[in-house]
């Protein structure tokens, strides 16, 4: 059941800075000719989506929050994705460490400190283990980690959803958890009023210095070479005598990690409470779309999380100024990782326009 | 007793139908060697077409036809978006994963734009009446005891989805462009030798798959919820695409194993309705097609074997 090698993913790797500036170019033409379809004016909505994500201090900071989220998110899938996997368990494991946040904001001693760096941990620990879980069933019974994600997130969503109900409920809604301890939560109150009370928490800088840690780990440890190595070639890799099998449980463990401490740091820095939900957080989804747009490289999904944080913040204000439904910006989204998937259709096409170029300069040459 | 396993065939019927499409459409795209991971994207654009679609039509005044000219619409939706993926992966030898991902964001995103574009901000598309699809029974059969009621007192999309198995099933194993296109997912560079057109032959099974996919999609709306919103689908695509990995690729095996998970599905709804199951909390009800879905995968996943050149995107062309 393992469902064929995937060598192409390798190539996605290499998507180049300019790959991903022409996808982006490309995505944003997409919606713009949607736009159009349905009477709108594109320049008038992208203004709009632009002002809404970085027009006023407390606009840009809200959408750090976004890119925050979706750095986390963004890095699970972008580690996963260098070992070969493809991950698309984010989403669950946001819920699931958002609860485990939740439980120890609520349950353990208010010890300043303390208290949220146990809720931070409990909350990579919970994705983790979700992540170990399918690594498993991947490495040992065969089953394709797409598969075992989505179906495992649908587990996930409905059990967390149980545990709030019959567990950490809070009395007055049964819908929410109750709201975590004053110190349990990671505010920032400095980075919060620089930004005119943006809802920005200490998780921004977690988030950028796991990036930076992640960089790090692939090119300067033992673990992170050997993940790429099954990444790019498993068979050399288990030639070399590396155990894939157990490679891949680390990475989707490791991968798991991010996903959930994204969701920690929306109970600890953002909300203070998780709440029912019958959907799955988009967040999750949409790191798939971030790690790919960034290569899977550190700078490369810092700022593809900063791009997708405007396009679905910003969505709003698209929709306030305008009229446009704010699931364009998602379709938007859709067409530019369409435009990463199928490099070979953005290569071509700017092969042919270095060829115009090129005979344009010709012609201008024989002209003179 | 009896009147028990009527009422269970009957609900596993109704909740397997879209699977069984989905399965078969899946199982047409990867026989020919390319990874359907985007049924999800074409039922969820097959339910959207055909739910709008039914309003405008019950809205020009067609009745009880407006379900069929629905369901016959929504394999457009489902062929559109088939086109999509295969020109990602058959011309653009895009990663079929990434691909597949890609179409199922597109399609989500796309029809909850358009019913907001359609329908005024509204989040689904209005209720249908008269749109909607009914049942109908077979004269003779229907009357069976035990299990005609819930065999042959089915929704039209219920006896097309048979058809759709038994036509796979002929076409694949009967025809020699089933042969061929069994071939093209299992060597295509042999396949090319003696003359198949690879590239054209992979577009077609694509294309034909998000078209029936889609009715499977068309099925959820028309019959179940009446409209589509975002929870009309909510991974019922990929559980189709777990049956058709559960059913070997073989059009019979994938049928099998879509009422299976058809049953769970309908399990849920005939639990919840029984009193002891009360006590049950609803989150385990709704986990349930899911889990099993995971552990029958576990449990079988090492005896299956998928066509040899899945997924692949490096063969010479």
């Amino acid at each position: 059941m393992r469902r064929g090698t995937r060598p192409s993913v390798a190539a996605l790797f290499s998507a180049s800075a300019a790959d991903a500036g022409l996808a982006i170019v490309f995505g944003l033409i997409v919606g713009a000719g949607l736009m159009l379809l349905g009477g709108f004016d594109p320049l008038a909505a992208y203004r709009a989506l632009a002002m809404k994500a970085f027009g006023s201090p407390y606009n840009a900071g809200e959408t750090f929050r976004q890119a925050t989220t979706l750095m986390l998110t963004g890095l699970s899938v972008a580690l996963a994705y260098r070992a070969g996997l493809l991950s698309i368990a984010a989403p669950g494991q946001m819920a699931l460490g958002a609860l485990a946040a939740a439980a120890a904001g609520i349950g353990l001693p208010p010890v300043p400190v303390v208290q949220p760096v146990i809720g931070l941990l409990l909350g990579a620990a919970a994705g983790a283990l979700w992540g170990a879980l399918i690594g498993t069933l991947r490495a040992y019974r065969g089953v394709n980690e797409v598969i075992a994600a989505i179906m495992l997130n649908w587990v996930a969503l409905y059990g967390v959803n149980l545990l709030i109900r019959f567990g950490l409920a809070d009395p007055a809604n049964r819908q929410r958890t109750r709201t975590v301890a004053e110190t349990a939560r990671i505010d920032a109150p400095w980075l919060s009023d620089l930004f005119a009370h943006a809802r920005l928490s200490y998780g921004f800088f977690l988030a950028v210095a796991l990036l930076g840690g992640y960089a790090f780990f692939l090119h300067r440890t033992r673990l992170g070479f050997e993940l790429r190595a099954v990444g790019q070639n498993p068979v050399a890799a288990a030639l070399a005598g590396m155990k894939d099998r157990r490679l891949v449980v680390a990475a989707m463990a490791l991968a798991g990690g991010p996903a959930g401490l994204a969701g920690a740091i929306e109970v600890l820095g953002v909300y203070g409470y998780w709440t029912v939900s019958p959907t799955l957080p988009a967040a999750g989804f949409d790191g798939i779309a971030v790690a790919l747009l960034g290569g899977a490289g550190a700078l490369g999904t810092a700022l593809a999380a900063l791009l997708f944080a405007a396009l679905s913040g910003g969505a709003a204000g698209m929709q306030f100024e305008v009229g446009v439904p704010p699931e364009l910006a998602r379709v938007v989204m859709a067409a530019i990782l369409f435009f990463i998937a199928a490099q070979n259709l953005t290569r071509g096409l700017r092969e042919r326009l270095g060829r115009v170029e090129r005979r344009n300069a010709r012609g201008e040459e024989a002209g003179r | 007793m009896s009147a028990a396993f009527g009422q269970l065939l009957d609900i596993t019927l109704v909740f397997s139908t879209a699977l069984v499409f989905g399965a078969v459409g899946g199982l047409l795209s990867e026989r020919a060697g390319v990874i359907a991971l985007a049924l999800e994207g074409y039922m969820t654009g097959g339910a959207f077409l055909a739910a709008a679609s039914a309003y405008a039509l019950e809205r020009l005044g067609f009745g009880p036809a407006s379900a069929y000219g629905a369901l016959f619409l929504s394999m457009f939706a489902g062929a559109l978006l088939a086109l999509v993926h295969a020109a990602a992966t058959v011309t653009y030898r895009a990663d079929h994963v990434v691909s597949g991902v890609v179409v199922n964001f597109f399609a989500a995103g796309l029809s909850l734009f358009l019913v907001k574009l359609f329908f005024a901000g509204a989040g689904q598309t209005p209720t249908l009446r008269e749109g909607m699809l009914s049942r109908v029974a077979i004269p003779g059969l229907a009357d069976l005891p035990v299990v005609g009621s819930a065999l042959f007192r089915q929704y039209p999309t219920t006896y097309l989805a048979a058809l759709a198995v038994g036509g796979a099933y002929g076409l694949l194993y009967h025809t020699p462009l089933g042969l061929r296109l069994r071939a093209v997912g299992e060597h295509p560079e042999a396949a090319e030798t003696l003359g198949v057109r690879v590239r054209r032959l992979r577009y077609g099974a694509v294309v034909a798959s998000g078209a029936i996919a889609a009715l499977g999609g068309a099925t959820v709306a028309l019959t179940t919820t009446g409209n589509f919103s975002h929870a009309t689908i909510a991974g019922q695509g990929f559980i189709a695409l777990a049956a058709m990995i559960f059913g070997r690729w073989h059009p019979f095996g994938a049928a099998a194993a879509a009422l299976f998970f058809g049953m769970a599905t309908g399990l849920k709804n005939v639990v919840q309705l029984s009193p002891w199951a009360r006590a049950i909390p609803t989150e385990v009800i709704y986990m349930l097609p899911y889990a099993l879905t995971l552990l029958v995968l576990a449990g079988l996943a090492f005896r299956s074997t998928p066509p040899a050149a899945l997924g692949r995107t490096d063969e010479a062309r």
